[in-house]
């Protein structure tokens, strides 16, 4: 019987089923903290409408389970997670007691399990079409339009997310646009640093080891801990190097964050260098010293164009690990998105919390879909004879 | 491993155990980095009895972390559990960009403050690199060994417990070494949502502007991290040279 069904449809329909019809679709809270009510989509919705969206995410959860071409799923998931994030927004409107301004709705764990089971059946689509970089990075364009474009339109606003967002919102993008310099300026610094520091690891063996050994063991202490730790050399250097403290050093703050972190990147930055560089062909170097070529020619030539999707792979794990680190950097005064998550922490405002975590996962997801594109583009067969 | 490669370890592990068994002998060591009237040794709690609570977590995370992933892999990569590899592979690779805070600041609706929100963030965390090591070794078991044991009348479970379990054993370990390291640091952020961990004194530490209280917590969990990358460093080792033989 299993035969005519997709057996990743028959979890997710059963996710699905289990998110409309057992859990809250929506908590209604009387102000920001307090315990709230759930309501179940059938509940949270006006009559007609609750009934519709119900029969269509059984419809949805049943379409999932038949074989059906790639892009018909494509379709069918895109529907249920539009229909999902709609439904959201019209329940959120129809909670609210009108003329109550302290009255909160959240998204309750139902509508959490239909956003992951959706989006499961949508990767599963992804994921077996083996799309091009190209069409990837396309589709990631469309997606953040439409994303973009929902939360424009206002059909999120009754949501309580939203709302903190809309008290807060100069700070939101001043915090962000922080996140971004900490996880990127960091990341650039690590670059300028573990290049070099890798070109002539590469030639010397003893420096290498020296070198991964103490990125090694870097690594293993904590975040929170190195973060710390700075603060007293760094408030060292604002005080006594003249013009430290005028350019922005000081002990608390921004600075130890950002030197942390590029410490933190070092160790993928210098360990693929090296890996890259110990990847490039003999033949190649033989050729290139054959043909009369310098040591520096050969390297910016023939060693730097052959290691980079090595370089482009370690770029892909900084940023990754900068943008979930850099919310760590709030703890000692040094801003970014963690400013929300654990403020919103301290006053138990979980959808303070929201604003500041739900950012981070998207910008951590966007990073990883373009540089996972960005990898394959520069291995894909073509570019190395460009490179050469 | 030679003498030469083993001393530091060794020193390493005496210095964690006489460190945890009677932390005031350093007080010499930290007292240049506190202020005269500040404490120099972490005296909110038993340095020891946090050092325990954090082992205990990480392990236990791992654990249940190392059964699941395995299972999970060896059953996307049998022929019953094949259409699941694609989707298996995608979520392996986003869950990873999830940062840390956010699983545990996400958490803590679901599960309140305290130890739930680190162990499922630890054991989320540590599931991934298990995972992947283990489909990937299960997925590149040398196709004419296996072609080999099918010549010889092999069943399929029998290759499966002789075969392709024991040659993916190293590739499993080294995805448990990943874990168990990433593991460590991430229990310590867990202190954040009040989880008792070592990160309750380096908390404590930012909290009170005291350096000694920040590198301690730091060394310890910094030496715990070490010593346990080793010790199964080693065991991947010497099941690489079992795999061999």
């Amino acid at each position: 019987m299993l035969r005519g069904l997709e057996k990743t449809g028959v979890l997710m329909g059963a996710l699905i089923l289990v998110a409309t019809f057992a859990l809250p679709f929506i908590v209604v809270k009387p102000n920001r903290i307090l315990q709230g009510q759930g309501r179940s989509l059938i509940e949270g919705l006006p009559s007609v409408s609750g009934i519709a969206l119900v029969a269509a995410m059984v419809i949805v959860a049943v379409c999932l389970l038949i074989r059906l071409p790639p892009l018909a799923r494509l379709a069918i998931a895109t529907a249920g997670l539009l229909a999902a994030i709609l439904a959201l927004g019209g329940a959120a409107h129809a909670g609210l007691p009108p003329g109550n301004t302290y009255a909160r709705v959240s998204p309750g764990s139902g509508f959490w399990l239909l956003l992951f089971s959706l989006s499961l059946a949508f990767i599963d689509v992804v994921a077996r079409l083996r799309l091009s970089p190209a069409a990837r990075l396309l589709l990631l364009v469309i997606a953040a339009t439409v994303i973009g474009g929902i939360f424009a339109s206002g059909i999120l606003a009754d949501i309580s997310v939203m709302k903190e967002y809309v008290n807060r919102s100069d700070a939101f993008w001043a915090e962000m646009s922080r996140h971004a310099m900490l996880a990127l300026g960091s990341m650039l610094v690590a670059f300028l640093i573990g290049l070099p520091l890798g070109v002539i690891s590469h030639r010397i063996s003893w420096l290498r080891a020296a070198a991964l050994n103490t990125l090694n063991i870097l690594q293993t202490i904590p975040s929170i801990a190195l973060f710390g730790l700075l603060i007293l050399p760094l408030g060292w250097v604002a005080a006594h190097i003249p013009g430290a403290a005028a350019i922005g050093i000081s002990g608390i703050g921004t600075a130890p964050a950002f030197v942390a972190l590029v410490l933190y990147s070092l160790l993928p930055v210098v360990a693929n260098t090296v890996a890259g560089l110990e990847n490039v062909p003999r033949e190649a170097n033989d050729a290139a010293r054959g043909a009369g070529m310098t040591d520096f020619q050969r390297l910016v030539s023939i060693e730097f164009p052959l290691t980079f999707p090595s370089l482009l792979a370690a770029i892909r794990i900084v940023l990754i690990q900068n943008i979930g680190m850099a919310t760590i950097a709030a703890l000692i005064g040094g801003g970014g998105m963690g400013v929300f998550v654990f403020q919103g922490l301290g006053q138990s405002a979980m959808d303070l919390v929201l604003l500041g975590a739900l950012p981070t996962v998207a910008m951590s997801f966007v990073a990883a879909i373009v540089l996972d594109a960005l990898v394959d583009f520069s291995r894909a067969p073509g570019s190395e004879v460009r490179a050469t | 491993m030679s003498l030469v490669r083993l001393a530091p370890r060794i020193i390493l592990l005496f210095l964690l155990v006489g460190f945890l068994a009677s932390p005031e002998s350093f007080d010499f060591a930290f007292k240049p980095l506190v202020q005269a009237n500040a404490p120099a040794i972490y005296n909110q709690g038993d340095l020891a009895a946090l050092t325990l609570l954090h082992v205990r977590m990480v392990f236990f995370a791992t654990l249940l972390a190392t059964v699941i992933a395995v299972a999970l892999a060896i059953l996307v990569t049998r022929p019953f559990g094949a259409e699941f590899l694609p989707l298996a592979r995608a979520i392996v690779n986003i869950g990873q960009t999830f940062p840390p805070v956010a699983v545990l600041a996400l958490a803590v609706p679901a599960m309140g403050f305290g130890n739930g929100p680190t162990l499922v963030a630890l054991f989320l965390y540590a599931l991934l690199p298990i995972f992947e090591n283990t489909m990937t070794a299960l997925t590149t078991v040398p196709r004419n060994i296996i072609d080999a044991a099918k010549g010889n009348g092999m069943t399929r479970s029998q290759i499966f417990r002789q075969i392709e379990l024991p040659l993916s054993l190293p590739m499993i370990v080294g995805g448990i070494k990943i874990s168990t390291v990433i593991g460590f640091g991430t229990a310590t952020i867990g202190s954040t949502v009040a989880a008792k961990t070592l990160g309750e004194v380096i908390i404590a530490g930012l909290q009170s502007n005291n350096l000694a209280f920040i590198l301690q917590g730091a060394l310890l969990v910094a030496a715990l991290a070490i010593l346990v990358f080793d010790i199964l460093s080693m065991l991947e080792r010497s099941l690489t040279k079992w795999k061999a033989a």
